[in-house]
């Protein structure tokens, strides 16, 4: 092999497919018919995990922090909404693209803002557009239905052949279906030189000048699309769930999204998936057992995981179903760790 | 002779601190131009203003006769003016691979692509086979940057301004803080590159500067002491109160 051909083998050696990447996903499919009583939660965790993989484009990759991500959520969430109670668009994917280039023009918009200035103005800076938005959709209840929020929404079906059923079923394979094209398009982008650029200018935004990089350009470009992302599960929660109030906007929706990423890890585009099933399931576990105090115990379990590293908690995790791929596929089929978490 | 990097009556201050003094400075097309100084005399705030890191007060900077004040830093990267930094730049996290591949990959235009993924484009692959081989990295590709010894770094942060194709090229103490034993290495780089790169070399090491160098600025507090060949400078009874004597007394 030549060096410049080697060169291009290892350049592509991330973006290659894994063994557990094929795994997770089949996993999470199968999940779809083994627990056919329980779309809501799944479809629940589904929305989380593409809310939590929008911040982790942007906080994983491009290391802009965010306490007020629900901003674009909540976006998407009433402009799915008001699109299909006033039969704007009745078509649900149609109206779902719609609603996230809504909550994409309010990313673009705000960019501006968020990309001057250190992490803590940052995290004032998101924060306050939150709150901002929150208030708004208060004041002009007229339009969002102010604290009730809007009702009698009523769902068309998906290219006007599945329509939303009761149990959920349609809107858990729906939203896997989003989920998943959404991820394979992140996928795609991660792995170019933009993707690239990006932990570069994470790393250091004086070198990645320094070759040529356009720092501020490319960090409201990523910035734009994360709020896309958002947009989108904002949008699939008002669709699948048939509500949306003004706690689209709440600060525990950013926060929470915090939480989930420090369980999963960032820069990966994993971490988002797999943090929002642990964090989901640690709240069912926690609520069933101390319905009073189940916030107490996932902070214990934040604290623990901070403390003894999350790489560290993944090789244990990893552990046995590594030694499993080992046997079938070779030694260097083992599932991928974040190599950015210390 | 044609001038490729100028500079013409630049101006900086720090609050009441006056940094740069009217410094007017003419670098020739691929000159091996030294810019000498004891410490705190400004040289790298010098260079920052030139690379666009920070804004001169007042003054002009002029990259092959245009005017590049007033540009950001990565517009005069892709002009043709690249550095190093005194103490490294890198990226932790990424290879050295990635690392010049991003670099090759901004200059060719493709930086900006976000479809097509790393490594399958040819061109960008070869010069990043030949840059790794070049700087003695080839075999250490795929390690991450943190965890590389010194020296390694040190020439992949050379490496790096190099993959810009610089025609001005600009090195901030290419050489501080490398192991005798693997300085070697970084001379043979230095002295090594093309003879159409103009090259300014900002160094404390006065045997470098005089194997290296045809032409040395000696600065001093921010203003421009006296200009020459090195057998001029090095007689220069003013250079060596100010600069050589400064040493005598280190020792």
């Amino acid at each position: 092999m030549t060096a410049s051909s080697d060169v291009g083998f290892h350049a592509q050696r991330q973006a290659r497919w894994h063994y557990g990447e094929f795994a997770f996903w089949l996993v999470v499919l199968a999940c779809g018919f083994l627990f056919p009583t329980r779309y809501l939660i799944m479809t629940d965790i589904l929305r989380l995990a593409l809310f939590a993989m929008s911040l982790d484009l942007i906080l994983g990759y491009a290391g802009i922090v965010s306490l007020g991500h629900a901003a674009f959520f909540g976006v998407g969430a009433y402009a799915a909404g008001l699109l299909a109670l006033h039969g704007i668009i009745n078509e649900p994917v149609l109206a779902l693209i719609v609603a996230g280039l809504a909550a994409m023009v309010l990313g673009f918009a705000t960019s501006f803002l968020v990309i001057r200035g250190v992490d803590l103005t940052r995290l004032m800076v998101t924060l306050g557009i939150a709150l901002l938005l929150e208030a708004l959709a208060e004041r002009f209840s007229n339009i969002t239905g102010g604290t009730d929020g809007l009702q009698g929404i009523e769902m068309q079906p998906i290219f006007g052949e599945i329509p939303f059923d009761m149990f959920g079923k349609a809107g858990f394979f729906y939203s896997l279906a989003v989920l998943f094209v959404l991820f394979l398009f992140a996928r795609r982008i991660v792995h170019s030189p933009f993707g690239l650029s990006l932990r570069a200018i994470k790393n250091n935004p004086l070198r990645a000048a320094a070759i040529g990089i356009p720092v501020n350009r490319r960090l409201i470009a990523i910035y734009t699309l994360a709020a896309f992302y958002a947009g989108i599960a904002g949008a699939l929660f008002t669709q699948t769930t048939a509500i949306a109030s003004l706690d689209v906007f709440a600060f525990e929706r950013s926060a929470d999204l915090m939480l989930v990423l420090v369980i999963g890890g960032t820069g990966y585009l994993y971490g988002g998936l797999v943090g929002a099933v642990v964090f989901r399931m640690l709240q069912e576990l926690f609520s069933t057992i101390t319905p009073q105090y189940w916030q107490f115990w996932i902070g214990l379990v934040l604290v623990v995981i901070v403390l003894v590293g999350r790489q560290r908690l993944h090789r244990w995790v990893l552990y046995v179903p590594n030694l499993v791929i080992k046997q079938v596929a070779g030694r260097k089929s083992v599932v991928a760790v974040p190599e950015s978490d210390a | 002779m044609t001038i490729a990097l100028e500079t013409q009556n630049l101006e900086k201050t720090f609050g009441g601190l006056r940094v740069t003094r009217d410094l007017s400075l003419k670098i020739e097309q691929g000159a091996r131009h030294a810019l000498i100084g004891p410490n705190g005399a400004g040289k790298t705030t010098v260079i920052n203003q030139l690379t666009g890191v920070l804004k001169p007060n007042s003054g002009r900077i002029l990259l092959e006769g245009q005017d590049i004040a007033d540009l950001p830093v990565h517009k005069r990267v892709l002009r043709g003016l690249s550095r190093t930094f005194q103490i490294n730049q890198l990226y932790p996290d990424l290879t050295p691979l990635e690392t010049i591949g991003l670099a090759v990959s901004e200059r060719l235009g493709h930086g900006g692509d976000w479809w097509r993924r790393m490594g399958t484009r040819s061109d960008v692959n070869g010069e990043i086979a030949e840059l790794l081989t070049r700087f003695h990295l080839l075999d250490v590709m795929n390690e991450q940057t943190v965890t590389l010894p010194y020296g390694k770094q040190r020439l992949l942060e050379i490496a790096v301004a190099i993959a810009a194709k610089p025609r001005v090229l600009l090195l901030d103490e290419p050489a501080a803080g490398v192991p005798e034993s693997e300085r070697h290495d970084i001379l043979a780089v230095v002295g090594s590159l093309p003879r159409d790169v103009t090259v300014l070399l900002i160094e404390h090491d006065m045997d470098l500067v005089f194997s290296f160098a045809d032409r040395i600025s000696v600065l001093v507090s921010g203003a421009l002491l006296t200009e020459g060949p090195p057998e001029q400078v090095a007689r220069d009874p003013q250079v060596k109160a100010v600069y050589l004597g400064e040493e005598a007394v280190n020792v």
